[in-house]
């Protein structure tokens, strides 16, 4: 991979019924908030194509350590301590590398570090919820954590939000910037989540599920789950026009 | 028989929910010590090349509220109209300049505010010259999948009259709503979301 020449080509069209549509109004606040009218499709261009690059040099030693990297010297967050890796792909299952992966989450309570959070779960004085890491030459990335509880939330009466982690990631272009969520394997909270069922295909949401990964589980310290990230594909530039002399 | 391509499918968006800022501006949000800075509010030094601008705006919903927990990236070129990308082919891009920024809202106006400088022009993919743009990215609690959007500057009648992406909206009225109208060094971006005013958003 060292050895390639960064790619240029533009980006694979999105396939906007695979992923969530804008008006979804059982998940209630997407209803003032969701445009009415047709996107403006074009090809991407070089404001497209190209995007930022983040180096090691912003990390902390602690970045990827939840556990620790809000708690007082000598103790660590409470909650079922898991690690959570995976790799960065595209569509065309090219490893993404030395790409910025952030990552946030409620505590083992479910309650977030917020202000505007009014969960009566306690705050955990050890756990800030927040982290981020950078992807290896092979896409790969981890962090460790404790699982996140499930959370009620002023949607429904009764709605609660699965265990789940929110991911920011970016790609090599500004058009391969994603957010989405990871929840775990055999959550029953899934399946009655009005946020999660904003995604139509069940295939769609098992991709954002984290599989049990026993064999990476390190015996009598953490669980591991396993979650891979899929971003937009490059077309290749073979036979596209180039812009010579500009 | 069709032959599979195998290819694999991109991750599925969700909201960036109401606690977004927990993640990318912890420092912004009071979790302090972390990270020891927010990345993305400091965009210029002393030796950024280029004329120096304030883009401030909101992001308004359908009912004319705006938003008080939406964050918003944006990317631009520098000066010259080069990225700081290993995508950029054209040449080098200022160093002094990355060209990306990250802005929350404020938490009790919702204003978003990026000092930046106004980029060069962009060729696009025929050589025409696009006119000087600044790329956004909008995700909030609410909004499934973020929004793709652009600015451009209100100061560049003539270039925003040849821009080859303007000239695709076919309805003329909604234009304006990608012009931000300049005052001093201050450009006024408001997004809406929804409705009579709402901004056009891309696909690409």
């Amino acid at each position: 991979m060292t050895n390639k020449g960064p790619e240029t080509g533009a980006f694979f069209q999105r396939d906007r019924e695979w992923h969530p549509q804008a008006f979804t109004p059982w998940y209630k606040t997407s209803v003032t908030r969701s445009p009415q009218r047709a996107l403006l499709s074009m090809d991407n261009t070089l404001s497209e194509i190209t995007g930022p690059t983040f180096g090691h040099n912003i990390l902390g030693e602690h970045d990827n350590d939840l556990l620790i990297n809000f708690a007082k010297p000598g103790e660590t967050a409470i909650g079922p301590r898991i690690i959570v890796y995976g790799r960065v792909l595209d569509e065309r299952g090219m490893p993404v590398p030395n790409v910025l992966v952030e990552f946030w989450q409620a505590n083992a309570g479910g309650r977030y570090r917020h202000k505007k959070e009014g969960y009566v779960a306690a705050l955990d004085p050890n756990f800030g919820g927040c982290g981020r890491t950078i992807t290896d030459e092979n896409g790969f990335y981890n962090f460790r954590t404790i699982q996140p509880g499930p959370y009620p939330w002023p949607n429904g009466v009764n709605d609660w939000r699965p265990a789940h982690i929110h991911f920011s990631v970016f790609g090599h272009g500004f058009a391969q910037r994603l957010i989405t969520q990871m929840y775990f394997e055999g959550d029953p909270m899934i399946d009655l989540c009005p946020i999660v069922k904003t995604i139509n295909d069940p295939e769609a949401i098992r991709g954002l599920t984290a599989a049990l990964d026993m064999q990476a589980t390190i015996p009598m310290d953490s669980r591991a789950y396993k979650f891979d990230i899929v971003l937009r594909g490059r077309r290749s530039t073979l036979f596209e026009n180039r812009l010579e002399g500009n | 028989m069709v032959q599979p391509l195998n290819r694999l499918k991109e991750s599925a968006s969700q909201t960036a929910g109401p606690y977004v800022h927990i993640g990318l501006t912890p420092n912004f949000c009071e979790i302090g010590g972390v990270y020891p800075e927010d990345l993305g509010t400091k965009m210029v030094n002393d030796k950024t090349k280029g004329e120096r601008i304030t883009v401030i705006g909101r992001v308004i919903d359908g009912t004319g509220t705006p938003l008080k927990d939406a964050l918003i990236e944006i990317w631009q070129a520098d000066a010259d109209g080069l990225h700081n990308s290993p995508s950029e082919t054209r040449g080098t891009a200022d160093p002094n300049f990355v060209g990306w920024g990250r802005s929350p809202g404020n938490m009790d106006t919702g204003e978003f505010v990026f000092e930046t400088i106004k980029p060069g022009r962009v060729p696009f993919k025929d050589g025409r010259l696009m006119a000087p743009h600044i790329s956004f990215w909008i995700v909030a609690r609410g909004i499934n999948i973020g929004l793709n959007t652009r600015m451009y500057f209100g100061d560049e009648e003539k270039a925003n009259e040849e821009d080859p992406i303007l000239a695709r909206i076919e309805h003329r009225v909604r234009v304006p709503t990608l012009i931000a109208p300049r005052d001093g060094n201050t450009y006024r971006f408001d997004i809406h979301l929804q409705g009579e005013k709402e901004t056009v958003f891309f696909d690409s």
